[in-house]
């Protein structure tokens, strides 16, 4: 089962041979990148479709959170991997197979699956800011931009960067499907170097990898988390706000204790 | 060729059914040991409570497929049942902090009810604390089984006869886009039903709670 696990020698080989792991590294990271780029950016697309007043593209945000939400990831990388090249020669005209990078098939894959989540996360960020929010800025005469960037952003962010930071790690993790498709990743690297030399020391490595990406993001989340959850405190303006020690409890109404 | 002969199709939906098993008994498993560990950080003892910490915290920091392969590599025995220890190794330790996220929401009265009523440790869990527990973390419970289903198509990887890696060996056999396209036509159209269904389940529920 695990002979070998503390095996000097083992270890020493498979520290001579660490350049396939970082440069899996590197692939698992751009593809992060990118992917949380495409997933960000058409998650907050679709989150805003699915509370726009248009029937037409709230539907076709529920269609597609639905869709990517209740099938599985590989079988949708599978899928792209598998049909994409023909179809791709279809669109294109080519006379053959348009081959599909696995860099950009990773990239897509996660993106597009994780951009369902994203949407969501925004969506009851929206939702969960009161409509009385917005009114009441502008009574106040807040302008419109003022309004988003004083008082309605601030409160949806608080409200969707744990989650969002929570779909960053699971972005993070699935980009090792990959490895079922051959793309080269972290994941892919480590497990040909476990088929090759039947080390498990291969897997330790990869481990220890993935943490280090993953694990920083946890924490960041867990203290958004904590912030979030934080009452507000209202700003120290000199000359405003001095003669209001927090002990007080005297309230008043235009000028008038009551 | 007919790509959907009867040969085929019963092939294929022989894997959905194997995909069904290893969900079901792993969501079972991962929800008695994610009980078992949501309790321990909660009430443990402090080097206990640190080493489940640092359990869960590895498991959701690393990829499930590492875990699958790993379980592959080192364990020899019958797929279903190591399919099994995989999912309940990385599984656990996510429910173990949604069962955590249940207790943390009963109210501190219903702790102090029970035990000035006489209950023990365990008999307060089990008859006053965990019933509430659950019931208000069914809607997460169910997203997770939702996800275990998804996942489980990592399986393959390790040729696990699942849904879709069945789907994969017939798809050999396509030949022209056509085929292809059908074929995974049919297998988005299983899953999505299966775990759409689970949640409009979830979602009806909720509404009988809250309507009540």
């Amino acid at each position: 089962m695990l002979e070998g696990l503390f095996d000097p020698k083992r270890w020493a080989l498979t520290f001579a041979n660490m350049g396939p792991f970082w440069e899996g590294f590197g692939v698992t990271l751009r593809v992060v990148a990118s992917g949380l780029a495409l997933a960000l950016l058409l998650g907050t697309l679709l989150g805003v479709f699915s509370t726009s007043r248009s029937r037409l593209l709230r539907g076709a945000a529920r269609i597609y959170v639905e869709f990517y939400q209740n099938t599985p990831l590989p079988v949708q990388v599978l899928f792209m991997y598998m049909a994409g090249p023909q179809f791709l020669q279809m669109v294109t005209g080519a006379a053959q197979p348009v081959r599909i990078a696995p860099f950009a098939l990773g990239a897509l894959g996660v993106g597009l699956y994780h951009a369902a989540y994203v949407a969501e996360v925004i969506r009851t960020g929206i939702e969960a800011v009161p409509r009385g929010q917005m009114e009441a800025a502008q009574s106040q005469g807040f302008s419109r931009v003022q309004t988003y960037a004083y008082i309605i952003l601030p409160q949806t962010f608080k409200i969707i960067l744990p989650p969002l930071c929570n779909q960053a790690l699971n972005l993070v993790k699935n980009t090792s499907v990959l490895a079922l498709v051959a793309g080269g990743d972290l994941m892919y690297r480590s497990d040909n170097f476990v088929s090759l030399y039947g080390y498990l020391q291969g897997y330790i490595v990869c481990c220890l990898m993935y943490f280090a990406i993953c694990f920083p993001i946890a924490m960041l989340g867990q203290w958004l988390e904590r912030k979030s959850k934080e009452r507000p405190r209202a700003k120290v303006i000199p000359g405003v706000t001095d003669g209001l020690d927090e002990g007080s409890t005297a309230r008043t109404v235009y000028g008038r204790e009551v | 060729m007919e790509i959907f002969n009867a040969t085929n199709l019963v092939y294929i939906l022989g894997g959905f059914v194997k995909t069904i098993e290893i969900s079901v008994l792993s969501i079972a498993c991962s929800i008695a040991v994610g009980t078992v560990l949501a309790l321990v950080k909660s009430y443990g003892p402090r080097p206990l409570r640190l080493l489940v910490s640092a359990y869960i915290e590895l498991f959701r920091c690393t990829p499930n497929l590492l875990w699958i392969l790993f379980i592959y590599f080192t364990v020899q025995g019958i797929d279903i049942l190591i399919s099994t220890l995989a999912f309940t190794l990385f599984t656990s330790a996510v429910m173990a902090e949604i069962v955590r996220a249940g207790l943390n929401a009963v109210p501190v009265g219903q702790f102090e009810a029970a035990r000035s009523q006489g209950f023990g440790f365990i008999a307060s869990m089990r008859y006053i604390i965990l019933p509430q527990t659950f019931r208000t973390i069914t809607p997460a419970l169910f997203g997770q089984c939702t996800t275990v289903i998804k996942d489980s198509s990592y399986l393959s990887g390790i040729n696990v006869a699942e849904f879709m890696y069945t789907t994969n060996v017939v798809m050999a056999h396509a030949v022209s886009l056509d085929q292809v396209l059908l074929l995974y036509g049919f297998v988005f159209a299983l899953y999505f039903s299966l775990n759409f269904g689970i949640s409009l389940l979830v979602r009806r529920h909720q509404r009988s709670i809250a309507s009540a």
